[in-house]
This record gives C-alpha cells, sequence and structure tokens, in this order.
C-alpha cells in the first residue's frame, strides 16, 4: 500500500508541531524518518496512528483520503505501530499478549488458546519470525519481544509498519536480526516506515530518507549518496563534527584500580567475574560490550552502589572496597549514570535542585541544615550557560528538559567537581546529535585537564571515538583489551560477542 | 502513556503508584493547585444539596440546613471557635500525612499515633504534680511527640530494613494501638479512682492546652493546640523546602533511585520520615487530650488519623494547604452540629460531603472535564496502587 501525506500540519498551544509534511512512502519500500528531539517526529507519528487529528492537510492511502478519528480507524486502514516502549503484558505468554484485544474464544467466553497459538505459528512462518507462542513475554530478550510486538501489528492486518526508534533498546546482534525480519517484510509488500535519530542505521536499510526540522520537512537524502555528516547537519540546521577531535594524551599517576572484582548475585551468577582493571589520570578507558554483560555491575560497584562479593578496588592507592556511594564522592568519584531518568535526575525537581543533588549537604550550598537557595541558583545560572542547558531556566522541572539538554544538566553537575576521576555510563544514549557533540567535547576536556576518565557505552563508535584504550567486557569479564589506535571496530565486535583473545 | 502528549520524548517514567504520589505533591501552577480544591468543594455542595432533597426536603430547605452550616461554623464566635478546636487536630494529622506522602510513604497510621501520643502525653498530664505550668506543659507535650514518633518509627524501621509495606504495617498498628488504649485504661496506673469503665484520670490543670478565649466567655474551647498546630505547619514547611533534610525527603519520595545514586541513605529517610510523621499525629492526640478532653478514653482518636488522609490530599501535601484544609474540614463539622440541630439534617451529611470533595481531589481529571478547564487530560489513568 502507499502511503501519502500532504500538507500535514498541527499546531499545539505555542507549537507548530507539524508544519506542511509532505511525504510519501511506497509499498516494498523503508522510509527513514530522522530529526533530532522535538523535531515533529512522534506529532506525525500519533497524526498517523489515529491519535491526533491534524489541523489541515491528507492522508491518502493507494491513492484514497483517509480520516482516522480514532486509533481503530488507523488499524482498520492497515497502518501498525510497533512502539519504542513496548505494549506487552509481561506475565502473558506470547499468543496471549498477540491476540490480546482481539482474543479468538469458544462461545464467546473462553479463550482459544489452541486457535491463538496457530494464528501465532501461522505469522511466524509466513514472515520467519521465529518465536515460541508459548514463552512468556518476561522471559523473553527484548529482541523477541519486539518480534512479539510486530507479530501483533501483521495479525491485525497491517501493511503499512511505522517503527518508533526500533533499535534504541536492541543489541547489535539484534539489530541485525531486525534488519533481517525487515527486509523480509519488504520482501512481501509491506510498507515501511523507520523513525530514528541514529543516521548510520537509517543509511544502513532505507531506500529513502527524509529529515525533520522544527515540524518540517527540511530535506530527503538518497541512502545510496547522502554520508552522516550531511544528515547530521540537515537535521541540526548547522555543520555537525560527528569525529571527536583529540590530541594524544599523557597518562599520569594511577587513579583508579580494581583487583580480582567479583560481584555473585543471590541466584550464584557471577556478575562481575575476576576483573582487573585501571584507569590512569589523562587517559579515556572505554568499556565496550552488549548491554547486560556486567558494565552495568562494574560501574555500581566503582560508585558504591553495590558492594563486590570479592576483591578490591583501590581508589588513589586507598582501599575503597566498602565505601558509600556519599564517600566515594567526596573522596572525588563523579558519576553520570546510565540512566538518566531513573537515577540521574528527579524529574519533580527544578534544574536547580537536580544541579545540587549530591552536593546539596556541604557547603556552599547549605550551612548546617540549611539550604543556602542564594547560592543554590547563582551555581545553577552560572553551570546551565556554562554547559548550554536550554532553555536556561533554572527554576523549569527536570522532567521538562529534553533527553539532550537532561543530560547535560548531569553532566554540568558531575564535570562542574574538580575531582580527579569521572565514571560515564552511557553518556549519550538516546539523546540528539548536537548534544552528543557537546558532551563528547567535554569529557575530552577533562581528559585533557589531567583527569581519568572510565566510559561504558554500548555504542561501538562512541567507545572509539573518545576511549584510550579500550576493554572488552562479556558475561562478567574483561574478554580483552586494545589500545584504540591498535584495533578496529571489526576486532572488537568480536570480542563483544563472545571470542576470547 | 506518553501518546497524548505532543513531542516530549524522554520523559521519566516513574511507576503508577510513584505517579500518584507526585500527582499529588505538584500542582503544575498555583492556579490548578488552587482550583481544583475549590471547585472540588462547590461540587461537593452541590451533590450534597440534591441528597438532602433526595431525602424529601425541598430546595428551600436544604438552602437552610446549607444556611445553618455557615451559621455553624463561621456565623459566630461560638462557632468559629468551635471551627478552629475542630480544625487543630486536623492540621496536625493532616501534617502527619503530608510529609510521609512527600517522601512516598502512605502513612495511614495516624490513628495509632494521635493514640499512643494522647496517651503518653495524659500519663505525664496526670501523674506529674506540684510542678508549674511552663514546665509541666512542655513535659506533656513532648510525652505526646515521643509516644507519637514510636508509633511512627516502627512502620519506618521495617519498611527500611525488610521492605515490609508502611500501608499494611500502619494499619495493623491502628488496631493494636486501640486495643491497647483499652488495656491501658483498665490498669492502675491509667484508671480513675473509683470507677470501673475505661478512662483515665484526669489531667492536672498545670499541663493543660489554655484556652485561647476563655477570657471572653469560659465556654469558647479553642485552646493553645491551635497555635502547636500552626507553628507545626510553618516548621513542616520550612524543613520540606529550606533544610537539606527536606531536600532528602523530597528526593527519596519522588525518586529513590536517584535519592540513593546522590548519596542519600533512603532507609534513614524512611524511618526519620515516619517518626516525624508520629510526632506530628501524636501532637494531634496531645491537644485533644491537654485541650478538649482533659482525660483519655477508649477510641478518643475518633477517626482523626484517617480524617488527616482527607485533609492531606485536599492540601495537596503542602504544609500551607494543609492548614486551609484542616481549616475547611474543621468548619464542616463544627457547622454540621448546627445544622443537625437546627435543620433536621443529619451530621452524616457532613461525611459524605467530606468524601465527596476528596473523590473530586482525587480525580482532578474529573473536575477538568465537569468545568472543561484548559488543561490536558490524559487518557486512562492506569493505577496499580500506591506501592513504591
Amino acid at each position: 500500500m502507499e502511503l501519502e501525506l500532504t500538507g500535514i500540519t498541527k499546531r499545539f498551544p505555542g507549537v507548530l508541531a507539524n508544519d506542511d509534511i509532505t511525504l510519501t512512502a511506497r509499498s516494498g519500500n523503508v522510509l527513514a524518518l530522522i530529526g533530532e528531539n522535538g523535531a515533529g517526529k512522534s506529532t506525525l507519528m500519533n497524526i498517523l496512528s489515529g491519535l491526533y487529528t491534524a489541523d489541515s492537510g491528507e492522508i491518502r492511502i493507494d491513492g484514497a483520503v483517509r480520516n482516522f478519528k480514532d486509533p481503530g480507524d488507523a488499524i482498520a486502514a492497515g497502518i501498525g505501530m510497533v512502539h519504542q516502549h513496548f505494549m506487552l503484558v509481561p506475565v502473558f505468554t506470547v499468543a496471549e499478549n498477540v491476540v490480546l484485544g482481539e482474543e479468538p474464544t469458544i462461545m464467546g467466553t473462553v479463550l482459544n488458546r489452541r486457535k491463538a497459538r496457530g494464528e501465532v505459528r501461522e505469522i511466524s512462518r509466513k514472515y520467519g519470525l521465529a518465536v515460541d507462542p508459548d514463552a512468556l513475554v518476561e522471559t523473553l530478550p527484548v529482541g523477541i519481544q519486539q518480534r512479539v510486538e510486530i507479530i501483533k501489528v501483521l495479525l491485525r492486518g497491517a501493511q503499512i509498519l511505522v517503527f518508533d526508534e526500533p533499535t534504541a533498546v536492541l543489541t547489535p546482534q539484534e539489530v541485525d536480526e531486525f534488519f533481517g525480519i525487515v527486509s523480509e517484510l519488504k520482501e512481501r509488500g509491506a510498507t515501511i516506515i523507520f523513525i530514528t535519530h541514529k543516521l548510520k542505521e537509517a543509511l544502513a536499510i532505507a531506500d529513502d530518507i527524509v529529515v525533520l526540522r522544527g515540524g518540517k520537512v527540511v530535506g530527503s537524502a538518497d541512502p545510496a549518496t547522502a554520508t552522516p555528516e550531511q544528515l547530521a547537519t540537515m537535521m541540526v540546521g548547522r555543520d555537525i563534527s560527528l569525529t571527536v577531535s583529540k590530541t594524544l594524551g599523557r597518562t599520569g599517576s594511577r587513579v583508579l584500580e580494581l583487583e580480582s572484582a567479583t560481584m555473585v548475585d543471590d541466584y550464584g551468577r557471577r556478575l562481575l567475574d575476576e576483573i582487573d582493571l585501571h584507569v590512569d589520570a589523562g587517559e579515556i578507558v572505554g568499556i565496550a560490550g552488549i548491554q547486560g554483560n556486567g558494565q552495568t555491575e562494574l560501574v555500581s560497584a566503582v560508585t558504591g552502589l553495590l558492594s563486590l562479593s570479592d576483591g578490591v578496588i583501590r581508589f588513589l592507592g586507598e582501599d575503597v572496597t566498602k565505601s558509600s556511594p556519599r564517600k566515594l564522592h567526596e573522596l572525588g568519584i563523579a558519576h553520570v549514570p546510565e540512566d538518566r531518568n531513573h537515577m540521574g535526575m528527579v524529574g519533580t525537581f527544578t534544574v536547580a535542585e537536580n544541579l545540587i543533588l549530591d552536593s546539596y549537604y556541604a557547603r556552599p550550598f547549605s550551612r548546617g541544615i540549611r539550604l543556602n537557595s542564594e547560592q543554590i541558583d547563582s551555581s545553577a545560572r552560572t553551570l546551565v550557560a556554562d554547559y548550554d542547558v536550554r532553555p536556561p531556566n533554572i527554576a523549569n522541572q527536570g522532567s521538562a528538559l529534553s533527553g539532550g539538554n537532561a543530560q547535560k544538566m548531569i553532566v554540568a553537575r558531575e564535570f562542574s567537581r574538580e575531582v580527579p576521576l569521572v565514571v560515564c555510563a552511557q553518556p549519550t544514549r538516546g539523546i540528539d546529535v548536537g548534544s552528543i557533540e557537546y558532551i563528547h567535547a567535554q569529557i575530552v576536556r577533562k581528559r585533557d585537564e589531567g583527569k581519568a576518565i572510565l566510559i561504558v557505552s554500548t555504542e561501538l563508535d562512541e567507545i572509539f571515538a573518545l576511549a584510550d584504550r579500550i576493554l572488552v567486557m562479556f558475561d562478567g569479564k574483561i574478554v580483552a583489551e586494545r589500545a584504540t589506535s591498535e584495533t578496529t571496530t571489526a576486532e572488537i565486535g568480536l570480542f563483544m560477542a563472545g571470542k576470547t583473545s | 502513556m506518553s501518546t497524548t502528549k505532543p513531542d516530549t520524548p524522554e520523559l521519566p517514567q516513574p511507576s503508577n503508584g510513584r505517579k500518584f504520589f507526585i500527582q499529588l505533591t505538584t500542582g503544575t501552577d498555583w492556579r490548578s493547585a488552587l482550583l481544583t480544591p475549590l471547585l472540588a468543594v462547590f461540587l461537593a455542595l452541590v451533590i450534597g444539596a440534591f441528597i438532602i432533597m433526595a431525602t424529601g426536603m425541598s430546595f428551600g430547605e436544604a438552602m437552610n440546613a446549607y444556611g445553618a452550616l455557615a451559621q455553624g461554623s463561621v456565623g459566630s464566635l461560638r462557632a468559629i471557635s468551635e471551627t478552629l478546636t475542630a480544625a487543630t487536630p486536623l492540621i496536625l494529622t493532616g501534617l502527619a500525612v503530608a510529609i510521609a506522602f512527600r517522601a512516598g510513604l502512605f502513612n495511614i497510621g495516624g490513628e495509632g499515633q494521635v493514640l499512643i501520643g494522647g496517651m503518653f502525653a495524659v500519663l505525664v498530664g496526670f501523674s506529674i504534680t506540684g510542678v508549674p505550668w511552663f514546665i509541666h506543659l512542655p513535659a506533656a507535650l513532648i510525652a505526646g511527640i515521643i509516644g507519637g514518633a514510636i508509633w511512627g518509627f516502627i512502620p519506618g524501621f521495617l519498611k527500611a530494613k525488610t521492605g515490609a509495606h508502611e500501608v499494611i504495617v500502619t494499619i495493623m498498628l491502628n488496631y493494636i494501638a486501640l486495643r491497647l488504649v483499652d488495656y491501658l485504661l483498665k490498669t492502675n496506673l491509667f484508671q480513675r479512682e473509683g470507677r470501673n469503665d475505661p478512662i483515665s484520670k484526669n489531667v492536672e490543670p498545670t499541663a493543660n492546652l489554655p484556652g485561647l478565649l476563655t477570657a471572653l466567655d469560659p465556654g469558647l474551647r479553642v485552646h493553645a493546640g491551635l497555635i502547636v498546630a500552626l507553628l507545626a505547619a510553618v516548621f513542616i514547611h520550612w524543613l520540606l523546602f529550606r533544610t537539606t533534610a527536606g531536600f532528602e525527603f523530597r528526593a527519596v519520595g519522588a525518586n529513590p533511585a536517584a535519592a540513593q545514586y546522590a548519596g542519600m541513605s533512603v532507609g534513614r529517610t524512611y524511618i526519620l520520615v515516619m517518626m516525624i510523621a508520629g510526632s506530628l499525629a501524636g501532637l494531634a492526640g496531645t491537644g485533644q487530650v491537654l485541650g478538649v478532653l482533659d482525660r483519655a478514653s477508649p477510641g478518643f482518636s475518633a477517626g482523626l488519623g484517617f480524617d488527616g488522609i482527607a485533609v492531606a490530599l485536599l492540601g495537596r501535601s503542602n504544609p500551607i494547604g494543609v492548614v486551609f484544609a484542616g481549616l475547611l474540614f474543621g468548619g464542616l463539622s463544627a457547622g454540621g452540629q448546627q445544622m443537625q440541630a437546627t435543620a433536621g439534617v443529619g451530621v452524616d451529611l457532613v461525611g459524605v460531603i467530606q468524601a465527596l470533595i476528596i473523590i473530586f481531589v482525587a480525580a482532578p481529571a474529573l473536575i477538568a472535564a465537569i468545568f472543561r478547564l484548559k488543561t490536558p487530560v490524559a487518557s486512562t489513568q492506569i493505577s496499580r496502587g500506591w506501592g513504591s
């Protein structure tokens, strides 16, 4: 089916979210829709799925004008959405989830499980989406859960599939599998709209690329000839450098050292298995690895949030294995946490409050138990300006900031402390290109000031752009160590998949 | 659900229980924070009028009943005194619930904390004799604070150390406190000489909270506990918004993971907050026994702890809001007596009106829909409970 949007405009109070958007998605093609956060991608998607009605403009499917009054209309017209956050019931089986809302029943009351299973198997076979209909969804890896979502929309007869940031939660392997599925769907004539801000993925899989900025279509690109830099420039509206410029660093004294660091959970699984590593002043050490191989636990151990079962952590020569997060903070470890919304900030706190989240108790922000609001506000104003947090209103709630600006706020808080060690977990996950560029530059600046920096990232490109030395984690172990200048992404990729050196 | 918001990606996704707390404790702006409760009160009174009429009374009679309600709450010096007397403990129990809300805890245990605090105060109030009031009264007040704090400490400690849900524990502690009071009032320590029924000895005059208006008329019951309650509200406001402890409370309430990341001790915060909440409720009980009742009798808490939940909700867990909500509920309860006496409408209606107010406050979307306010109303709010 061919989907045509002409002149789609949607206005919210104070915002023109979609401004005269015109685009076409063809059958058997993949259209990538790229743009920064706030460019109007989600609004457009919500119009397509019937959640919003456009103020003006037309949606045509195979030439016929369709107006969606609610999501039911969009589904009936053959549009299926696969959301970034899956809409699955974790304690239900795959088959139960797939038929949810349109359950086949026996005499109108009892769920016909056999039929549900059969329907899942049929779609699985037809599109090569291997999945066990009887598995509980909560036991499945994220990549398979996504398949369940895809089966769900296919079962409802969708021929136009809209994917919202589908790879954000996937491992590199799962991304490859996902691309395989997309190709299969393409072959079978589906129309695919792929919303993303990952430029390389758009280039890899799309047949057409449309760039949104400020609610408008600012251009389109041919994936065969376009480069990531060109796309980034279109997205941001100014020249963007995707390569981090940095000179060779000079390393100094040992700042952080782990010896046989081991963490065993209640079930006896070795989350960290005899980890030895060190970070010296003036270097960036990057931990590469697929999500879930112990990186979170490693960062938690170094920052005091989880304690080791065995082994030693030394910071500036001092044994800090059993130190609390507060103690480590005071000794001089800054921590940009992996999950900014869940851990890095308090959404209902103001920007000013978030900027003192871990140093509120000390001078100059408080005297005794009294908070010093003048100091808090003046420091916040300086940080917001220095670290380019937009909008620069320190009384805004943290949750009102875009992902990139929230992350800049957290980076401002942590980087403004003059401390010997900075630990950054996923410093640029899910944020816009402009903010990534900015945060990368700040990390390199810290290194050049002679600080020790430990970076954990599942984005191999980020590791290669920043790190002086790369360690690869697999199954709780450090399986390889390479100087960045002496290795390749291909080699590191193999280690990430479990090859041992 | 993020689906109805225009282009605001990357919003944090707190659990549903936490969303509920966040909704309760943060008005988006002062206007909605003030408007929703006012409209809720108005709406509840309108529906209340229909309920009166449904019992066979005319519209005029219903209006008469409301006239009596107003008369009985603010219509005379005596009425105002009664309103303030009723509001005093409600402000304190409201604060006890509100500060716990702020830290993400649901303090259902006000009832038990009122009882234990009151028993401690009564004990000091009757057992010490021959000391001047400026020693005796503070001693009794402090005893009440300690009693309430102990009853708040238990659920706080159990939550911090074992994860036991404070809702379950506080409810059970209410039962225990109720029966403990029944028992204690029959012991020689507490029971008044020559009485067989469970009633305590009378509080010595040196431990009484003095009447504020008795110089004008000895029958005016409003007492110095009101000043204690107002000071407590100011103190809690200062504590929450101007101190490092309050910063911790609010951070733990809104996002415990971030609080832990920032080096705060979530468990210690739970214990501390529950002790402060217990102290406040204990003070409410103390005010009752030292200012109004002069003694303890079975169940003297009389639902104050539960009404505190309503007061905290209406006051949006803001200490200043709680003062106004407490005054309103105090007025309704004082006026209800008058309404029953002169208009023949049962005082039970006041309970219905109070309940309706809370329903409308708890369901802001309902108010917005009825009055067509231009607030973005989320589609379906899915709530699994208040679990944290």
